[in-house]
């Protein structure tokens, strides 16, 4: 699925220039602790999590993740914004919830790529 | 000759940098890929290199993370001065923690990242002495897989 589509649907606020909208979301893993999602995440994964510190980016550079929810209306702090811009990497915000974000996306037929 | 080092490089880790933690890292990725080892290899070293530095960010007081690469294997030493772990067996128990609440909330500290970093390495060794430091050396094989060695 096209992450241009999933933003469409979503109405997600992409906070980042110059990254690849058109790339393809593979799946979606929702966590809050780092450790977690480099272990169960997987290449081409759209992570939803409720952090906004820089090392969501290192996160989703190490995994190869399609892109970075920032869900229940928090602000991705300046630093996170410029790191996830040198790396390509597009962080969204939301006012939704994980839970919410994660429902639709399933309805939309997201599920759950091979790792 | 089979053991020649084909890239050396070694960066400073200070403690509490959260800023700057994971940057490392990033740089050792790159230069995994300019190297043209195949994303798979490039992945697992990420992965074990992030656990690494972000265990000297988190615990240590300042540190050195090397890279070094021979035709054979990846090769990543993280060195650091700090605290230490009392009991390194204890430590490698996935989801055990010494982590404070403040390192928690920002999603550290679960307990995790050495069993990542033993996940993503074919060898791994740790040995640590309290009061001054904590050194981890894993290796990735990496034997003929480079697209362009």
């Amino acid at each position: 699925m096209k992450l241009s589509r999933i933003i469409e649907e979503l109405g997600l606020q992409l906070r980042t220039e110059s990254c690849d909208l058109d790339c393809e979301v593979r799946g979606c893993y929702i966590g809050d602790i780092l450790s977690d999602v480099m272990a169960n995440s997987a290449e081409g994964y759209i992570w939803l999590t409720i952090h906004v510190h820089p090392n969501i980016t290192a996160v989703a550079e190490f995994k190869g993740l399609s892109g970075v929810i920032v869900v229940n209306g928090r602000v991705p702090e300046p630093e996170t914004l410029k790191k996830a811009e040198e790396h390509k990497i597009p962080i969204f915000t939301t006012g939704l919830s994980s839970y919410e974000i994660a429902g639709r996306l399933y309805l939309m037929g997201l599920k759950r790529a091979a790792k | 000759m089979k053991d020649k080092i084909v890239l050396s490089q070694g960066f400073e880790i200070q403690g509490a940098d959260f800023v700057r933690g994971g940057e490392a890292s990033c740089q050792i990725v790159e230069a995994l890929r300019d190297l043209a080892f195949p994303p798979e290899i490039v992945r697992r070293a990420g992965i074990a290199s992030y656990e690494m530095e972000m265990n000297m960010v988190l615990y240590a007081d300042h540190g050195m993370l090397s890279l070094t690469v021979t035709p054979d294997a990846i090769m990543i030493f993280a060195d650091d001065q700090g605290q230490g772990i009392p009991d390194i067996e204890l430590a490698m128990q996935n989801g055990y923690s010494t982590a404070t609440q403040e390192i928690r909330e920002m999603g550290f500290g679960a307990g995790m990242g050495l069993s990542n970093i033993k996940k993503n390495s074919d060898k791994m060794q740790i040995t640590s002495t309290v009061g001054e430091g904590t050194k981890v050396h894993i290796v990735i094989e990496a034997n003929g897989a480079r697209s362009n060695s």
